[in-house]
């Protein structure tokens, strides 16, 4: 194992942030943060499907507010093909909506209420997560 | 009110992604790594985001509401099933696959990139599969 590109200040702060959009949802309108469950009941329920909506869009609108207040371009890697990311949405689709989380719904909002079901549900994506990397990068 | 704090905490959740750059799938691929060339940054924000929400978590819950709607609506699911363990086997894997999962995905929507807009039309297709079939937590 060697240790790369670490940056642990600001994937730190950046939590922080994170938080504080979880606890900004849950004082005031006491919903707990899961975007995958808010993603697809966007979608499907009109249950509070304005206030989805507009949490999606405000997800969206975040990188270009970062954007232009700091002047600093976001730049991200992503794979190329096509197939790869069809089948890595269709599964992180499908299993979030199976699991009825994500990394933010079980991996903050029910890791930080101390839920036993999030925490098996985090556990179980990171190891999946990490042996899926192991098996595509070495063998 | 509730409504501009949906889109306020939509912002803020966005721009925590870019601050810790969660939303680049190759920092997310080095952090699952960890046979390899480990990247542990993505661990930090999960600390730095329970260390603000947690407290105050069980802090507000003691509210008798919340302060712009009339109660509070989050999951009281408790069940551990073989649903909760092939879900998040199955997203783990999309995870490890492809570097992305929801939140960064559609946040990356606004960097206009045909990879990340794919991957996003797949995640809807198969929230929409799961919901036809029933099959949903």
């Amino acid at each position: 194992m060697n240790i790369i590109n670490f940056t642990p200040v600001a994937a730190t702060i950046g939590g922080m942030i994170i938080g504080l959009a979880v606890v900004m949802f849950f004082l005031f309108n006491g919903r707990l943060i899961g975007i995958s469950g808010i993603a697809a009941n966007a979608l499907s329920e009109k249950n509070n499907r304005f206030d989805n909506l507009l949490f999606l869009i405000g997800l969206v609108i975040g990188p270009i507010l970062y954007t232009l207040f700091t002047n600093k371009e976001i730049n991200i890697t992503i794979s190329n093909s096509l197939i790869l990311l069809i089948i890595a949405g269709l599964l992180v689709g499908i299993g979030t909506r199976i699991s009825g989380g994500c990394t933010s719904g079980h991996g903050i909002s029910g890791l930080g209420r101390f839920s036993l079901r999030s925490i098996i549900a985090t556990i179980t994506f990171m190891i999946v997560g990490i042996l899926t990397v192991l098996i595509k990068n070495y063998i | 009110m509730n409504k501009l704090i949906s889109l306020l905490a939509g912002i803020i959740f966005g721009i925590g992604l870019v601050v810790s750059e969660m939303i680049n799938p190759e920092k997310v691929l080095s952090f699952l790594d960890v046979f390899g060339n480990w990247d542990p940054s993505l661990a930090f924000v999960m600390i730095g985001a329970l260390i603000v929400s947690s407290p105050m978590f069980h802090l507000i819950k003691n509210n008798k509401k919340p302060l712009f709607t009339d109660s509070f609506n989050y999951s009281k699911n408790k069940d551990i099933n073989n649903r909760l363990i092939i879900g998040s086997s199955l997203f783990g894997a999309g995870w490890g696959l492809g570097g992305l999962c929801p939140g960064p995905a559609i946040s990356s929507i606004a960097l206009l990139n045909i990879n990340s807009i794919t991957f996003v039309v797949a995640m809807f297709v198969g929230f929409y599969l799961v919901k036809f079939f029933k099959l949903s937590s």
